[in-house]
């Protein structure tokens, strides 16, 4: 019997779509079979979901540290659901690793508070305290390796804190991300909060560079990328951090506070005690 | 019986030109030199290109003293001594580095009415602010960090922080030796040295500062002190020895820096302009208010970068307020920085005057209503008399450039939604204010102003121990408390110490 083949499409604002502009580049397996045609996103796309993001923006910030992380625990629960289908995409280690690193994150959504946020003894009298604030939408270049995995251990750091994503995924091993999507679908996760696009990292790079509304780049990036990214970066004084192509996703150091820490803002805040 | 409410409002006493403040000069020594050197290497030198400009006073237009101009040459010299510095610096037990840095604290304090009359002759700020806040903060800053350098594990939990290496640092001209103080101690608490550029207007406490290092005994070459112009700036910058560049000045230039950076692999710090609202509501104690917005524009003649330029007031109070502030205004001195009783000072330089002088111009040919209080400015030097503009729309470019004076843009709004929209309708985020007198309109405006620092029945006030920095274009990373350090360092794991 014929099997049902799936047609990928990208998840963007809480729907699954096709590049606007109609293109696709074609999935093969290690053998070279034609698998599927993967979305071939435009700078149009990446825009359409930065606006995506930036509706869906507000309201997840909005949710009680609490309630991010209970989301966040079911997006772990989501891929546990479909190991078998995520690792035949990747490997059963790196769906391991994943789902142990959505918990690690799921966890720090009521905590990293603690740990970035500081009381400030000044000198005069004055209450002073400083907290941290999401940074609004984050732009995200997933390396081509561990296509599953380094995805979200950059898209994790930035939505535990209530930012809003818009991520490229690999460009030679999409198909993770499609399935993550699928995922992301069902999890409780508002629509819009992650936005994962498939296409080609040189057409994008410039627009992820220089859109002004991407508060923040989160990439991984040769130099040559890199320096495109940080000359876009500078027109509207966007942060960038960048991580080494060569970077062990598996390594325990990503996970951290201080990954969140670069996709907040911290705000200090004074007033009088009282005589 | 409760006595009657008078339906006249209460005399003001307003006594014009009948008493005239006689002059109270400050008269402590400043010890300015002719002609400075370049510090580099615990050395004073020459600059390699033999040249150098003049500082001046804008108090009265007149010479004080040379200033070195650095070449690209003396910066890599400068780079050079930092570099073979922080071999051993960053390896020093951090007790031992933290002692310098207690000491220069307690120098600064032994020296600190020299510095003041040396920032004020050249900067042109009232002494009252040079002797009470630029010169005390600067030697906070140096004793917070002094204290932190030996505690480097307890910064942030699980890790420790490990030194960069030689850090360019770029400051500005409002607040000469305090913004060195804030860039200085942080980075050498760390264990990384420095190669610091003061602006080129306000050069010499910067120059003076090397003798407190000298003083203290500061290994030659932690600390290094290159003066000139924007071509010395860009040459710091955009040394390949740069570990880190830490600057502080305008959005423009700082966009630049980020652009020249760009694939270097440096770390970047910016600390850029604002434009920041300071919001009063109908429930404000309307007193503390007047205060608090003329703290917050006319500080330092209004040349601070989270400057409290644009006035949010609700309408409901909005008549009442601004006569107050007419009647605040009209007894404001303005003139000689070097008099006690002074409280607005000289603008910084000629250059600084015609671009206030430039945007109040656009403000009145866009229809905003200026008002100024009758002063009498000195006859020589570089003045501007305290400036209201009421009438002002958001499109007015007053209400979106920063201006870095002595000028106030007055706004009104009705709801607190509106506030909101009004305060973040920028492209800056460094600071806003908030005059309420109800708590949960405070907590609620604090967390919804996307601006780094918001000071609730405040303004402009500032600790070591309190990160400041911004949002959006007013740029990145945080200086002060455990923040600040942290943008000083690399994150390495804890090493576990076996116990002897």
């Amino acid at each position: 019997m014929l099997q049902i083949t799936k047609t990928p499409k990208c998840y963007v604002g809480g729907k699954f779509i096709r590049s606007e502009s109609g293109r696709v580049y074609e999935m093969r397996s290690s053998s070279g079979d034609f698998l599927a045609n993967i979305p071939l996103c435009s700078r149009k796309d990446l825009r359409n979901a930065v606006e995506a993001a930036a509706s869906a923006g507000p309201g997840w910030a909005g949710r009680s540290p609490y309630n991010r992380a209970q989301i966040l625990y079911r997006i772990a629960e989501m891929l546990e659901s479909r190991f078998a289908e995520l690792a035949h995409a990747t490997s059963e280690r790196e769906v391991r690793a994943t789902i142990d690193r959505i918990v690690h994150f799921a966890g720090w959504a009521d905590k990293y508070e603690q740990v970035l946020g500081s009381v400030n003894p000044v000198a005069s009298p004055h209450f002073n305290f400083t907290v941290t604030e999401p940074m609004g939408i984050i732009g995200i270049l997933a390396p081509e390796d561990a296509p599953l995995l380094a995805l979200m251990t950059l898209v994790l750091p930035a939505i535990v804190s209530g930012n809003a994503v818009v991520a490229l995924a690999s460009e030679s091993q999409p198909y993770p991300s499609i399935l993550l999507g699928e995922m992301l679908a069902v999890s409780d996760l508002p629509g819009g909060v992650v936005n994962l696009l498939t296409g080609s990292r040189s057409e994008l790079i410039p627009t992820f560079a220089t859109h002004e509304h991407l508060r923040a780049v989160s990439a991984t990036a040769t130099k040559a990328e890199a320096t495109t990214l940080q000359q876009g970066a500078a027109e509207s004084v966007k942060r960038v951090v960048i991580h080494a192509p060569k970077t062990d996703w598996f390594a325990g150091i990503h996970d951290s506070p201080y990954a969140i820490r670069d996709f907040v803002e911290a705000k200090t805040v004074w007033h009088p005690i009282g005589s | 019986m409760p006595a009657k409410k008078s339906r006249t409002q209460a005399r003001e006493l307003l006594f014009g030109d009948l008493w005239e403040f006689d002059p109270a000069p400050e008269s402590a020594p400043a010890f300015i030199e002719d002609r400075y050197k370049l510090f580099i290497g615990g050395r004073h030198l020459a600059p390699k290109s033999r040249k150098y400009f003049d500082s001046i006073s804008p108090r009265d237009g007149r010479k004080l003293a040379e200033i070195p101009v650095a070449s690209a040459a003396d910066v890599n010299s400068a780079f050079a001594a930092a570099k073979k510095a922080f071999a051993s610096w960053s390896k020093l037990p951090g007790a031992e580095r933290g002692k310098y840095l207690f000491r220069i604290a307690r120098l600064l304090q032994d020296r600190s009415r020299e510095f003041a009359v040396a920032e004020t002759l050249d900067g042109g700020k009232p002494i009252k602010e040079s002797r009470d806040f630029d010169l005390p903060m600067a030697a906070a800053h140096f004793f917070y960090h002094a204290g932190w350098a030996d505690k480097l594990d307890y910064v942030a939990p699980g890790r420790t922080l490990a030194p960069l290496g030689v850090i360019g640092q770029v400051i500005p001209w409002n607040f000469p030796l305090l913004m060195l103080a804030w860039k200085v101690a942080p980075a050498l608490a760390t264990g990384n040295t420095v190669v610091l550029k003061p602006a080129e207007t306000t050069s010499i406490t910067a120059l003076k500062f090397a003798t407190i290092l000298e003083q203290a005994g500061l290994p030659p070459g932690v600390v290094n002190i290159v003066t000139g112009a924007g071509e010395t700036g860009a040459a710091v910058v955009n040394h390949p020895a740069a570990a880190k560049i830490a600057f502080t000045g305008s959005t423009e230039v700082g966009k630049i820096i980020q652009r020249s950076l760009a694939g270097t692999g440096k770390k970047l710090t910016l600390e850029l302009g604002g434009k920041a609202a300071n919001i009063v509501f109908d429930d404000a104690p309307l007193d503390q208010a007047v205060e608090g917005i003329v703290n917050g524009i006319f500080f330092n003649q209004g040349h601070v970068c989270c400057a409290g330029s644009r006035l949010l007031v609700q309408e409901g109070v909005e008549r009442e307020l601004v006569a107050r502030l007419k009647r605040r205004l009209a007894t404001l001195r303005v003139g000689d920085p070097m008099d006690k009783n002074t409280d607005i000072g000289a603008i910084n330089s000629k250059e600084q005057l015609d671009r206030i002088k430039a945007l109040v111009k656009s403000s009145v040919d866009e229809g905003a209503e200026m008002h100024q209080p009758k002063c009498k400015l000195p006859s020589s030097g570089w003045y501007f008399a305290p400036t209201l503009f009421t009438g002002v729309a958001q499109s007015h470019r007053i209400a979106r450039e920063e201006i870095f004076g002595p000028v106030l843009s007055i706004l009104s709004f009705r709801t607190p939604a509106e506030a909101i929209e009004k305060a973040n309708n920028t492209c800056y985020g460094l600071s806003a204010g908030v005059w309420t007198d109800k708590g949960s309109k405070i907590l609620k405006m604090a967390s919804a102003l996307k601006a780094g620092v918001v000071w609730a029945n405040t303004y402009n006030k500032f600790d070591p121990g309190s990160p400041f920095g911004g949002y959006k274009e007013s740029g990145f990373g945080r200086e002060g408390g455990r923040h600040g350090l942290l943008d000083y360092a690399s994150l390495r794991p804890c090493q576990v110490r076996s116990e002897k």
